[in-house]
């Protein structure tokens, strides 16, 4: 008598090949984003190569971008990008920090949730809104009543001298400052929400006013998150794009004055890709997107292992 | 210095870091209530039914629509949840189910990195994958930008919801004898159905006011587009097109159209708000 073929056996098999590719097939899901991530440094170093080879390091430190002479220098786009993005931590951090105490420390309860779904709602404004709102509300606004009152109460630094046209580098980053303030309340609130309420406890228990409670207890324990928070809307702030492009002016010239207009490595792509009309041009475009790229990533990084190291601290703590 | 007059400074220093840091909040939450009031105030007037059915209208002439854009935009997305949804919803489903600790810090991090690349650079990736070997701008370029945007924030969301999922129901299912990726496919996949779909809307919603990836993948077009190997026209495009024209009348456009983009940004996470409430109240 053969031995009779055992069923369970059959199923046990034919299961064990479909949960080992459907295993498999998520693998791969998550696996796309190393994928993505070599695809897209492949994709700029390939796109990249003649510039790369015609221009080698100097690329970085040329100060000239002309494309009818081929001669390609990406110094103005990133000077343009640190300045626009400095002016816009300058603004958005304080400001960010102060609302996520707020949220935190002071706020009824009742408001915080419906506050919270507000900055939420910024979050999501489109760039190219926020453009459009730049250029025909903000750039008045600031060329008639705030930039002539600047020029005339810090007009000796060389920062405010000049002619002033509304579009320039100091709006350019007023108007990345708003685009990274929700960002950057949302980061800065979760790290302050991580500060253990025993610290807080501890510090009103030795009399401490609401204030000094925030600095000494909450402020001096999460201040390596809050510096995640501002690295990753500086992050934010390098690559922002078309709100940018619309009122920062792009010149490629390099300018002292924050009223006069600038140029970003974002708003360069943005502006001249399409009009690339020879393989260096658009190679030399590749490179600025290359450059755009691995700053972000570095940033990026930088952020990341900051606002990790004080949630797994926290963890840490608990467990 | 007396112990009254110190106790006064520190109380008066308290008071004022209060209330510099209720401006703050003020000033923070300002932009939004200034937009909103310029968009709803200068975008009404040139909101009519032709802005939704009718093409653009040719320089010189008043009225027209972004009737092809608006279908441009949905159609965009669609696209992009094509390549987005499935491998971000796969991915998420590993980090959740199969992966080890270490593993997932791993993909969990960099898709948070990944998330903090611009968006014109995606622009640029999917222009040297689906534009340059076919030599056109097209729908499936630009939907291929949007949808690689979409990967990394599909992932984490699925991931954190997936892990909510509670434990005695894959239990229960594998007691039953269901191989596993039946558990995972039949059980805990519909089971945070909700939360899943929250995920993908918040992404959608994301992706759906990116301008920068589609300047050179889905370009824009004035008429309607037959075919999504064709360039076609998307509502961001045609608001940066028109609002930096120098024509009147277009800027008037550009505020409708981008009234409409925000009301459809806004439906998305209104969207994502009711299913997250009904998810919390049972």
């Amino acid at each position: 008598m053969s031995p009779r073929p055992d069923p369970t056996a059959v199923l046990q098999r034919s299961s064990r090949w479909s949960d080992r590719s459907f295993r498999l097939l998520c693998l791969a899901g998550a696996s796309t984003i190393f994928v993505l991530l070599l695809l897209v440094a492949y994709q700029l170093y390939h796109g990249s190569h003649l510039a790369r080879a015609q221009f080698g390091w100097k690329f970085l430190v040329g100060s000239t971008w002309d494309p009818v002479d081929e001669v390609y220098g990406a110094l103005p786009f990133i000077y343009g990008t640190f300045v626009s993005s400095a002016i816009a931590l300058l603004i958005a951090v304080p400001l960010s920090v102060g609302t996520a105490i707020y949220l935190t420390e002071l706020a009824p309860v009742r408001l915080r949730q419906p506050l919270v779904s507000v900055i939420e709602m910024l979050a999501a404004v489109p760039s190219v809104i926020w453009g459009l709102w730049g250029i025909f509300v903000l750039v008045p606004f600031l060329r008639v009543s705030v930039y002539p009152v600047l020029q005339h109460r810090l007009g000796f630094l060389p920062l405010f001298q000049g002619p002033i046209y509304g579009i320039g580098l100091l709006t350019g980053g007023i108007i990345v400052a708003i685009m990274i303030l929700p960002i950057v309340t949302s980061v800065s609130r979760e790290v302050l929400r991580s500060v253990p309420d025993l610290q807080r406890e501890a510090a009103y228990g030795l009399g401490a006013t609401r204030w000094e409670v925030t600095r000494i207890a909450v402020l001096s324990y999460a201040r390596r998150g809050l510096m995640g928070a501002a690295v990753l809307g500086l992050g934010r702030a390098l690559g922002e794009t078309m709100a940018v492009t619309m009122v920062i002016g792009n010149s490629s010239d390099i300018a002292k004055s924050l009223f006069a207009p600038g140029y970003t490595l974002a708003s360069v792509i943005a502006n001249e890709f399409t009009e690339a009309t020879t393989d260096m041009y658009l190679s030399a475009l590749f490179e600025l997107g290359l450059v755009l790229l691995g700053l972000t990533i570095i940033i990026n990084i930088i952020a990341q292992i900051m606002i990790r190291a004080i949630s797994s601290k926290e963890t840490r703590r608990v467990a | 210095m007396t112990v009254t007059s110190n106790h006064y400074l520190r109380r008066s220093k308290n008071l004022l870091m209060n209330a510099l840091s209720v401006a703050c909040a003020v000033l923070v939450i300002s932009p939004l209530g200034l937009i909103l009031f310029y968009l709803v105030r200068q975008g009404v007037t040139a909101l009519n039914w032709d802005f939704f059915t009718h093409l653009p209208a040719p320089v010189g002439q008043t009225g027209g629509g972004m009737g092809n854009a608006i279908t441009g935009t949905l159609k965009l997305l669609a696209l992009a949840s094509v390549v987005g949804v499935p491998v971000g919803i796969l991915g998420g489903a590993y980090l959740s189910e199969y992966g080890g600790d270490r593993i997932n810090d791993w993909i969990r991090f960099w898709a948070d990195v990944l998330n903090g690349v611009p968006s014109i650079v995606w622009g640029m990736v999917a222009y040297a994958l689906a534009v340059v070997p076919f030599k056109t701008f097209s729908a499936y370029s630009g939907g291929l930008a949007l949808g690689f945007i979409m990967i990394p924030l599909v992932l984490r969301t699925t991931e954190e919801v997936l892990v909510l999922v509670p434990r005695s129901y894959r239990e229960a299912a594998l007691a039953l004898g269901l191989p596993q990726w039946k558990m995972i496919a039949r059980i805990v996949l519909p089971t945070a159905l909700k939360g899943i779909i929250t995920g993908v809307l918040l992404a959608m919603g994301r992706v759906a006011g990116e301008t920068a990836p589609l300047l050179f993948t889905a370009f824009g077009n004035s008429h309607w587009s037959h075919s999504l190997a064709e360039p076609i026209a998307a509502l961001p495009l045609q608001i940066f097109a028109y609002a930096i024209s120098p024509y009147d009348d277009w800027h008037r456009q550009a505020w409708a159209g981008a009234l409409v983009l925000i009301l459809l940004v806004f439906a998305l996470s209104a969207g994502v708000r009711l299913l997250a409430g009904e998810r919390k109240k049972p």
